[in-house]
Order: structure tokens, then sequence, then C-alpha cells
């Protein structure tokens, strides 16, 4: 089950109005993305941690989130000092490392970091739902909305639909080995998959037309621009050109 | 409007989904306003097939639907009158698909072009109705098999259709929810055809069973065991049922 952990809640963040969030969000990872000096990214992690804090959210599940995501960027630490050819080089016995590596992989993890921590402060606060309602509002095609949220409430069917698969063929003392007999059955159960979900999808649709479907999704949250929320984007806004122009300074 | 309108008219109706063998073969069948008709038939008989091709989500191979006395021919015609022909359909996990229950009450409604606040205010109402008055903010796929059920049952009748079309609406449902469906059914002034293969269930909510067999409908000749158990009050005073 894909769970949403962070969007209960009743922090600042939670209170401010969905769009505003996530033009926010999207606003200040491009700004962040966008930076290469350390001094503004280092500015960056540091207002992305202090949301985080604001937004009153398990310090653990979050420590959790991003230890996936620093798993992969570890690959860039190993690779990049390796092969990023700068002019300094230290030499660990037999192999070369460059420092120019080393100090672009230091840049990766803070941007990651970064833009990660706002996106969880800021979106993952939310339900599903009403991100797909703010995408809406925010006049993001209705089209894409749609798909959006169909996929998340169908991705749940699938899983199931998998395991339900899993589950007969395990009761019936099914063990993958390395044999032609597993291969046909991993066979079998994607191939059961593909026709499950495609069968369902149309049995979906045919529920839709029912209920009078024209390609129209309306939604029905009312969203409330208070004050909070305008003090809220106006500092956000603030922070982000303050790091963009730090980047313009330091980048000479 | 006249009593005894007729609402749905299959005639000669075939239909297969695939060359051999035939599902429906050349049916008749007939349904007027405030007629309360319960199909119980065997498994596989062409139960939900039937609903289906009432909907004209299926098309038959031979035959004519005629729906509140105007030919079906095309998928527009179909378009025009879903809404006042409510189906559940037998899988729950088809009918629901917003992801919380509010919207996917409301789902019907707006499309019917209501603006949000009737929407909302109509979907509340029927949550009510069933009993479901604290589930607005359930997330659908969240909720138990039984729930999912009800739920669907509340997305159908938010559109406030004339005619109901319930293939197996008990299926999955504790005593209790069962009793609320039944009751629900009794209260509402509605005409409607249900599927079930509960016996007890038809003989308190519909006034005719028919059966299908061999691609067809038949009225269903069946002498039903009258299941005859209530608390007896009186216990050992003489009466009379
Ligand atoms: N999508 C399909 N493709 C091919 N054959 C189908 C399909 N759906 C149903 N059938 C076949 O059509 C026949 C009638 O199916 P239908 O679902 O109408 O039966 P039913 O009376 O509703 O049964 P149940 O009581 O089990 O719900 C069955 O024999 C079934 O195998
Ligand atoms: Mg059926």
């Amino acid at each position: 089950m894909i769970e949403e952990p962070f969007a209960a809640g009743n922090s600042i963040i939670h209170q401010i109005d969905p769009r505003f969030r996530v033009a926010a969000a999207t606003f200040y990872s491009f700004a962040v993305a966008l930076c290469y000096e350390f001094q503004p990214l280092i500015v960056a992690l540091t207002v992305s941690l202090v949301s985080v804090l604001l937004s009153g959210v398990g310090l653990k599940t979050v420590l959790k989130r991003l230890a996936i995501v620093n798993v992969f960027i570890l690959l860039f630490w190993i690779v990049l000092p390796l092969t990023y050819k700068g002019n300094n080089v230290y030499s660990l016995g037999p192999v070369n490392v460059y420092l120019a590596g080393i100090i672009l992989a230091a840049k990766i993890t803070l941007k990651s970091n970064a833009i990660l921590m706002v996106l969880i402060s800021f979106i993952a606060t939310m339900t599903f739902a009403t991100l797909g309602h703010s995408l809406s509002r925010l006049r993001i095609p209705e089209k894409l909305v749609f798909l959006l949220m169909i996929t998340y409430r169908y991705i749940f069917v699938i899983q199931q639909e998998y395991q339900k698969i899993i589950r007969s063929i395990k009761i019936r003392g099914f063990k993958p080995k390395t044999t032609l007999h597993t291969y046909k059955t991993f066979a079998y159960v994607i191939g059961m998959l593909l026709i499950r979900a495609s069968e369902r999808a149309d049995r979906v649709y045919n529920a839709m037309r029912c209920r009078g479907f024209n390609g129209k999704y309306y939604s029905l949250t009312d969203f409330q621009a208070d004050a909070k929320s305008w003090v809220f984007v106006t500092v956000v806004s603030g922070a982000t050109l303050g790091i963009l122009l730090m980047e313009v300074i330091f980048n000479g | 409007m006249v009593k005894n309108q007729k609402i749905i008219k299959m005639s000669g109706i075939s239909f297969s989904y695939s060359e051999e063998s035939p599902i429906l073969k050349d049916l008749d069948f007939e349904f007027f306003k405030g007629d309360k008709i319960g199909i119980i038939a065997p498994n596989g008989s062409g139960k939900t097939t039937l609903f289906h091709l009432m909907m004209g989500l299926l098309k038959p191979t031979s035959g004519s639907v005629e729906i509140f006395g105007k030919p079906m021919e095309t998928e527009q015609d179909f378009a025009d009158i879903r809404h006042r022909v409510g189906l559940l359909f037998q899988d729950a996990d088809d009918q629901l698909f917003c992801p919380t229950v509010l919207e996917d009450v409301a789902f019907g409604p707006l499309n019917m072009g209501k603006s949000k606040k009737e929407a909302i205010e109509i979907s509340k109402r029927t949550l009510d109705f069933l009993g479901l008055s604290d589930f607005e903010n359930r997330i659908t796929f969240k909720l138990s098999g039984g729930e999912k059920k009800l739920v669907s049952l509340a997305t159908v009748l938010s559109m406030e259709p004339e005619v109901l079309l319930l293939d197996e609406p008990l299926t999955g449902l504790d005593t209790k929810t069962r009793s609320t469906i039944t009751r629900a059914l009794t209260e509402m002034n509605i005409s409607y055809i249900i599927i079930s293969h509960n016996i007890e269930f038809l003989e308190a909510t519909t006034s005719k069973t028919v059966t299908m067999r061999d691609g067809k409908i038949y009225a269903d000749q069946q002498v039903h065991v009258h299941i005859h158990d209530h608390a007896h009050v009186h216990g050992n005073v003489p009466h009379k049922h």
C-alpha cells in the first residue's frame, strides 16, 4: 500500500492553500535545480530543513525517505570521483581520484536533498486527491490530471490482482527455481496481470459512461487563498530569489 | 405521465461473446414503470450480460432495445438515457474510481450538470439515507468489500435514476447491511430489476421473479420454499399468521 503518512497534520504548512504550496514548491525546486555554487546550495538546504521542521512531520520518517534517495546518490560518490576528470588528482594506490568529481557529487547531494525536503514538507503534506485538485486549479490540462488520479486509484487494484495471482500460485506449492516451469509460470503471471488490468480498464470506463462521464472531471474542493497563504508564497518566493541572487553573485 | 409506461422493451435479442456459444437467444423482455422484478438464475446464464445490453455497454448481434419508448440505436441514444437508469455493477471495484467517497458519489450529479453545491448536498443526503454519513472523506480503495458495495449503491442512487438495475447487491454484506438495503429499496418509490441468488431478499423486495434458461427469460414457475421464522412473541398463545 502506498501510504500518505504526512498528509494528516495541522502545522502551519498544512494550513496553507494547497495550490500555493504546489506553486511555491515548483518554483523553489526549479531554482535550486539551477544553482551550481556551494553558497546558494547550502542556504537552500537550510531553508528546506526549516520548512520540514515547520511542517511538523515525523523526522524519522523523513530521514527514512531521504535515505532511500541517498542510496542512489551514493552511486555518484563512487562513480564521479573516478571518472569526472579535472586538474586536481590524488592517487589512492592504483586509482586516480579527481577533486572535481568529489565536488560535483557533493553539489548533487546538496541539491537533491534540498529539493526532496521541500517536496516532503510542501507537497507530501496533502493527500493525493488534494494534489490532483490543486493541479487542475493551476490549469494543468484536465486529461493529465485525470490520468494521474486514475493511475493512482488503479495502482492499488493492479497490486491487489498481482497479490491474488501470487497467492494462488503459492498455495499450490509453487517455489521459484531456475527451471523452465518457473519461467513459464512467471510468464503466465505477467500475461494474466496485463489481461486483467486491461479488462478492468474497460469495465471502469463502462461504469463511468453509466454515470454520465463526458470527458470532463470536476473537483469538489474549494480552496481558500487567505492572508496566511499569501504570506507563505511571499516568503518562499523571497527565499528563492535570494538563493538565485547568491548563485549569480558567486558564479561571478 | 401515463401509468404503466413501458420503460424497457427488448425484442428478439441475441448475443454472444464468441462465435460458438450464444449467451442470449431470441430473448424478449418488457419492463414497466412500477415493476419490481427479481432475476434468479444459475451462474453463467447471462444475467449480467442482459443488464449490460440494456445499458448499451454491449451491442446485441440481433434484435432491438427500446428504452423510455425510444429505440436505442447509437451510443448517443444510450448516453442520453443512462442517467435515468442506474446500474449497480456486480463488482464494486469497477464502480468506484474517485479517490474519496464524497467525490465518487458526486461524480454522477456533476456530470448531469448539477452545481458543486447541489452535487454535494445530494451526495450527503444519499450517504445519510444508506447510513454512511461518516464515510464522506474515506478513501474509496481502502474500504472493505461490503463498504464498497454500499458506496457503489450510493453512487448510483445519487443520480436519482427512475429505474435501478442491481446486479447482486447483497454479495459480501452482513445481515445488518442487508436489511439496510432491503429497507432502502422498499422505502423508495422506484422501479427496479434485481439479480440475486437470495430468495428471501427477492421475496421481500420484488413482486415477481423470473429466471433465465437457454438464453431466454421465463417466469419463475418454481414454488419457493417460504422461509418462515420470526420471533414468536406470543409463544404459547394461540395465534394466526
Ligand atoms: N467478457 C466476456 N468474454 C467472454 N465471455 C464472457 C464474458 N463475460 C461473460 N462471458 C460468458 O458469458 C456467460 C454469461 O455471463 P454472465 O456474466 O452474463 O453470467 P451471469 O448470469 O451474470 O453469472 P453470475 O451469476 O456468475 O454472475 C458465461 O458463460 C461467461 O462465461
Ligand atoms: Mg453476473
